[in-house]
């Protein structure tokens, strides 16, 4: 079967722009219906995305929907789903500028708080094994990684940026091993920010807006694995004022 | 009988040479058929996804793809049946994304995506890359000069725009790099040198990508807008970019839309801000550049 000239234009946007959020999502769904006079209906857009979709998988690609750990938004990206590889980022990057962004990955990924500082990630920049980069190269690819939306930095540390998590999902699933790759016990989706069981014993972890609409509906907060009462929102600002104190 | 028999041979020796040689050879019908008969579905399948993956990625960056590195890269043992997955591949690219895979050069065998949908106002938002507005200017000044361009004109015409191909451009960054190594390797320009000229001159000419991207007509009318000008004033272009692709059906609306080349008065659809620097500064300096281009060359 083929696809709608409507369904087209959406995957042709979503390619370019990688990432889009809810909002953005919806009114691209309007602009493609309208410009292609195919039938629009506003609250189909999951519905397109099917449609879309079951095009896309069989190419290992796929249009995906994850809620940003920030703020719980709706984020639509369009991802690939077999490669284990950095697939989609070796057009854009050299072999060493692939290796540091691994190993800043390797940081982020062992790290308690899911970040690399700034200062770790270039001093690896010399002792790469592909080719060296100079502290400036680095510095360079860093903002370059940031403007093409694959890290997010903030006062020096750097993070995988929503879009890099959804689209490395099987490569990060796939590389590290149980202990870094931390997973959210509500969503099951990976989670970079997240709050954690007050039990030293329990390894729950959950998504920061999953947890508030996780706790919203019920009268006392349990940790859903070992029903450890969960103190919320407290926990997850000791926490990041305990590892900013850590540094 | 005989006859299977002596095809058969052919076909051995056929590989032979293959091997020894080129990935150029082409295989023999009954080679394909044999080929395709080893491998199953599932295998097809897969060698297909590799295949429209890398050709995806390749796009990213507007690089022409050769048939050489998508042998090396993806088919490796599968290029007995390159024009095979080729097929399936084109078919994935017209039925799912609307592209168009296109042979820009039948020597070489080289191919590039062009987009089939027609490119329409709003887009601008998916794009916003200023490179776009600067090689836009070119193409038009080529254009609108009668196809073939010294290389001072291009200088001076971007120069008069502070677009200095001596100076670091904050944008641009190497300007002269920008037009002569990436437009040209993105096959939007040729850069010729010309024959028998010291100190050695240049010359700007269309490339094969603009030539099967960029809508003349789309050129024409843009001039016209800002020019308040019936694009039919400037007969003698009109008439030529009336029939780029008639020889050539379904005309391929032009990816211009995918590259930004044609960018509309109206402002982008509010899609939010794009990644990069948008549509609303790159308009400005590209409607300048334009001006220019019809002032300087068309009376």
């Amino acid at each position: 079967m083929v696809l709608g000239e409507g369904h087209q234009r959406f995957i042709q946007t979503m390619m370019i722009r990688g990432i889009v959020n809810e909002q953005e999502a919806k009114t691209l769904h309007q602009h493609c219906c309208e410009v292609h006079k195919e039938h629009y209906v506003a609250d189909k857009l999951e519905e397109f995305i099917q449609v879309v979709n079951s095009k896309l998988e069989a190419l290992n690609m796929q249009i995906r929907t994850r809620a940003s750990e920030d703020n719980g938004m709706t984020c639509y990206a369009l991802v690939n789903t077999a490669n284990n590889e950095l697939t989609r980022m070796s057009s854009d990057y050299a072999d060493n500028e692939l290796e540091l962004f691994r190993r800043t990955m390797d940081l982020i990924m062992s790290s308690d708080d899911s970040t690399a500082s700034s200062t770790d990630i270039l001093n690896m920049a010399d002792s790469l094994q592909t080719r060296k980069l100079t502290k400036s190269a680095a510095e360079c690819l860093l903002k370059r990684m940031v403007s093409d939306n694959w890290l997010v930095e903030k006062q020096g540390d750097y993070s995988l940026s929503t879009r890099c998590v959804m689209d490395m999902e099987p490569y990060i699933r796939t590389m590290y091993d149980e202990e870094q790759v931390k997973v959210c016990a509500v969503c099951h989706c990976l989670a970079f920010k997240y709050q954690i069981c007050a039990n030293p014993l329990c390894t729950v972890k959950i998504h920061n807006p999953c947890a508030e609409k996780y706790f919203k509906k019920k009268a006392v907060q349990r940790c859903p694995g070992c029903s450890e009462l969960w103190p919320n929102k407290v926990r997850a600002e000791c926490r990041q004022s305990l590892s900013q104190r850590q540094r | 009988m005989t006859q299977r028999k002596s095809s058969g041979k052919r076909s051995s020796t056929a590989v032979g040479v293959e091997e020894d040689d080129s990935i150029f050879t082409q295989p023999t019908t009954s080679q394909v058929q044999k080929g395709m008969e080893k491998l199953t579905k599932a295998q097809i399948d897969e060698k297909t996804t590799e295949l429209v993956q890398y050709i995806l990625m390749k796009d990213q960056k507007k690089i022409p793809i050769k048939r050489a590195d998508i042998v090396k890269n993806v088919l490796k043992e599968y290029k007995n049946v390159f024009q095979e997955i080729m097929n399936r591949a084109q078919q994935r690219f017209e039925q799912v994304f609307g592209f168009k895979l296109v042979e820009i050069d039948a020597k070489n065998h080289v191919y590039i995506l062009i987009n089939k949908l027609e490119p329409v106002e709003g887009s601008e938002m998916i794009s916003g890359n200023p490179k776009t507005g600067l090689l836009f200017v070119i193409l038009s000044l080529v254009y609108m000069k009668g196809g073939v361009v010294p290389e001072g004109l291009v200088w001076n015409t971007l120069k008069k725009m502070k677009v200095d191909p001596g100076e670091r451009h904050p944008e641009f960054g190497d300007v002269k790099k920008l037009v002569t190594d990436e437009f040209v390797r993105q096959r939007y320009l040729e850069y010729t040198k010309v024959p028998h000229t010291e100190p050695v001159k240049y010359v700007f000419t269309w490339g094969q990508r603009a030539e099967v991207e960029v809508s003349k007509i789309k050129i024409l009318e843009f001039l016209g807008e800002l020019h308040s000008q019936d694009p039919q004033h400037w007969s003698q272009q009109y008439k030529d970019a009336s029939s780029q692709w008639s020889s050539r059906a379904p005309q391929p609306s032009t990816s211009s839309q995918r590259c930004g080349l044609v960018r509309s008065p109206e402002p982008p659809l509010g899609l939010g801000p794009p990644p990069r620097s948008g549509a609303e500064e790159t308009r400005q300096p590209l409607t300048h550049l334009a001006i220019v281009v019809v002032e300087e060359h068309t009376g």
